[in-house]
Order: structure tokens, then C-alpha cells, then sequence
């Protein structure tokens, strides 16, 4: 682990150093690239096997909580070119300050998530014995839905039922339905959690990156002679927020006009 | 390969990446009430594939580095696309033969819509 920006025998000079280190930088994020592709490879088939359903998932996510997330994950992407900026400019007290920041928003991003995730758990969306897609619907009061969001809920509940059944004017095809509904909303959460999870833990790795980097800055280790680590660092924080740039309207925003 | 150290993108730049990225943040979400029926999801993926380009040319320096870098990044693209295509039109022409649902009845349609 070479930390001091000396130059190692097998390169010519530091900038050919550095561009190696980057280079195979990209090549992780290309494994990454492919390994998320996977996971949204498997929500789109699914989503394509079941729009109703996942439609139906889709619209009890919280868009106010999605959207702000976004705004927050971009803002942090920013202050982390900035402090790569500000190494590459040896401006050695400045690099802290960005990456403090950029902790701290992207704490603020997990601690919204882990709101995001004690609702579900409250409105029964967690897959697994007690999932319940009309939850909501039946309880109004304990999931606070409002008037007007009650009412599109259950209208897109029944939407959903119907597509779920061959048999939508019999009591038994409905329940059949609801059965079929239950089953695939619960794969739309299983997805749910599966990316947005997979998606913090690398927000998880990221932020006890930062942790070190913030560690090593404040010795005034990076400087416009070296600064590789918080180069990469950014360019791995930055591929995160790329995954949550698909995840965002994936997630919650294509769903809107299903009723 | 140049010569002189890397080339340092300047805060200005930054700035107008992150507002570019808000714009973007809020014209999805806008876009996603107004009803484009199968519209809404290829809306949403070019929004969100402009606002990736912009992360990778300016914030990940894919702009301004060497050539080998930019392969590299344009291949792993390229490998994406192989998969999701392939696997994508595997799905979707399996309609050509009778569905399982026509010939073992709907509960074993279960990846299959027909």
C-alpha cells in the first residue's frame, strides 16, 4: 500500500502512477456496472411479468422520502469532486471539510432510508409471514393516509386483484386474485429490498472510506502530488450515486398512473 | 499520453454539474405525474442515463481521461448491453410457442404473460 506518493520502480512517472491506479479503479466499477446490471436485469423482468403488482408496490413507497434522498445523494457526489478538487490543488485544509461533508450527507441518506424501511415494516410491507398489501387500506389511521390517498389505494388494490385473476365476478376468483397480488407485491418488496439494500451497503463501505480518508487528510496527507486515494474513494462514491440515479425512478417514480 | 499532470476540473464546473443533476431530479419526477402511459419509463431511463453521463464525464473525469480509461469504461457499458439485451430478447420472443399457461393452465404462467 504505497500512502506517500513515492514512485514505485515499475512506473516511468507518478502521472503514469496515478493513471493506473485509476484505471484499475474503473475496472472494479466495471464489475460493479455488471453486478448491479444483474439485479436490474431481475426487476425488470419481473416488472414486466407483473406491471400491476409492481405498480401497486411501487406507489406505497414514500416519493417525498425518495426525492429527497436524491437531492441529498447529488449534493454529496458534489462535495466529493470538491474535495478532490481541493487535493489536486493542495489546498490541504479544504479536503477534510469536503469529505466531512459528504458523510454527513450521505449519513443523512441512511438515516432516511432507515425511516423509509421502519414505515414498511409498519405497514406490513416486509415480504414474509406478515406482509399484508391491504394493510394500509384496512388501516388508514396507523399508515396516516389521507382521504384522497386511501381512496387511490383502494382503487389500485382492486385494479390489481383484477389482474391477478381470471375470474374477476366471482367472489372466489377475487380471492384468488388477492392471493396472486399478495404474492408478487411481495416480490416487488423482495426487490425493494434486495437493491435498495445492496445500494446502502455500498453506502455503508463508502462512508467508513470516507471515515479513513477524513482520518488521513487531517495529517494533510493529499496534495496535488498525491492524492490517489481520495480520487478513487470519489470515483467509487460516485458510481453509488449512479446506481441510486436508476434506483429513484425505478422505484418510485414509474408507477404514478396506474389507477 | 500527455505529459503534465492531470487536468483539474475547475469548481465552476462542478457547480453547474450539480445543478444540471437537480434540474434533472426535479424534471423526472415532474415528468412522472403527467400521464405518457408507456411513455413514462423511457422518460425516466433517459433522464436518469443524461444525468449518469453527466456523473462520469465531469465528476469521474471520463472527459478528460486517457483514452485507455475511457475504453475501459465504454466496455463495460458494452458488456451491460450484451446482457440486458440478450437475456431481454430471450424473454421476449418466448411468445412464440404456445405459452405454458395455454398448455398447463395460469398458475404456472409465472414468468410468461400471455
Amino acid at each position: 500500500m504505497h500512502r506517500t506518493g513515492e514512485l514505485f520502480g515499475q512506473y516511468r512517472t507518478l502521472e503514469q502512477q496515478k493513471e493506473t491506479a485509476s484505471l484499475g479503479m474503473w475496472v472494479f466499477l466495471v464489475t460493479e456496472i455488471l453486478f448491479f446490471g444483474g439485479v436490474f436485469l431481475a426487476y425488470t423482468i419481473n416488472r414486466h411479468a407483473f406491471p400491476t403488482a409492481f405498480g401497486v408496490g411501487g406507489n406505497m413507497l414514500d416519493l417525498n422520502l425518495g426525492f429527497f434522498n436524491t437531492i441529498v445523494l447529488i449534493a454529496s457526489s458534489f462535495t466529493m469532486a470538491m474535495s478532490v478538487w481541493s487535493a489536486q490543488t493542495s489546498r490541504k485544509k479544504l479536503v477534510p471539510v469536503f469529505l466531512i461533508l459528504t458523510l454527513v450527507l450521505g449519513s443523512v441518506f441512511l438515516g432516511i432510508k432507515v425511516v423509509e424501511y421502519k414505515q414498511k415494516f409498519d405497514h406490513h410491507l416486509i415480504p414474509g409471514h406478515s406482509f399484508d398489501i391491504t394493510y394500509c387500506s384496512k388501516n388508514p389511521d396507523a399508515c396516516g393516509l389521507s382521504p384522497k390517498k386511501l381512496e387511490d389505494e383502494k382503487k389500485e388494490i382492486e385494479e390489481g386483484i383484477k389482474a391477478e385473476t381470471n375470474d374477476p365476478n366471482t367472489a372466489e376468483g377475487l380471492a384468488k386474485g388477492l392471493v396472486g397480488l399478495n404474492a408478487h407485491a411481495q416480490l416487488y418488496f423482495s426487490l425493494y429490498f434486495g437493491m435498495t439494500g445492496l445500494h446502502a451497503l455500498h453506502m455503508i463501505i463508502g462512508a467508513g472510506l470516507l471515515l479513513w480518508l477524513i482520518l488521513e487528510a487531517r495529517k494533510g496527507r493529499f496534495d496535488a502530488n498525491y492524492n490517489t486515494p481520495v480520487d478513487n474513494i470519489g470515483l467509487y462514491w460516485h458510481f453509488v450515486d449512479i446506481v441510486w440515479i436508476f434506483l429513484f425512478p425505478l422505484l418510485y417514480l414509474i408507477n404514478l398512473h396506474l389507477a | 499520453m500527455s505529459e503534465h499532470s492531470e487536468h483539474i476540473v475547475s469548481p465552476k464546473v462542478y457547480f453547474a454539474i450539480l445543478m444540471a443533476l437537480l434540474v434533472g431530479t426535479v424534471v423526472t419526477v415532474e415528468a412522472a405525474k403527467v400521464n405518457l402511459h408507456q411513455w413514462n419509463i423511457v422518460l425516466a431511463l433517459a433522464i436518469a442515463t443524461t444525468k449518469m453521463s453527466l456523473v462520469i464525464l465531469f465528476f469521474m473525469h471520463g472527459k478528460y481521461s486517457p483514452k485507455r480509461t475511457q475504453l475501459v469504461i465504454v466496455a463495460g457499458f458494452f458488456w451491460l448491453a450484451i446482457m440486458l439485451g440478450l437475456t431481454l430478447q430471450d424473454y421476449s420472443t418466448r411468445h412464440a410457442e404456445p405459452s405454458r399457461s395455454q398448455i398447463y393452465g395460469p398458475a404456472s404462467s409465472f414468468y410468461i404473460r400471455s
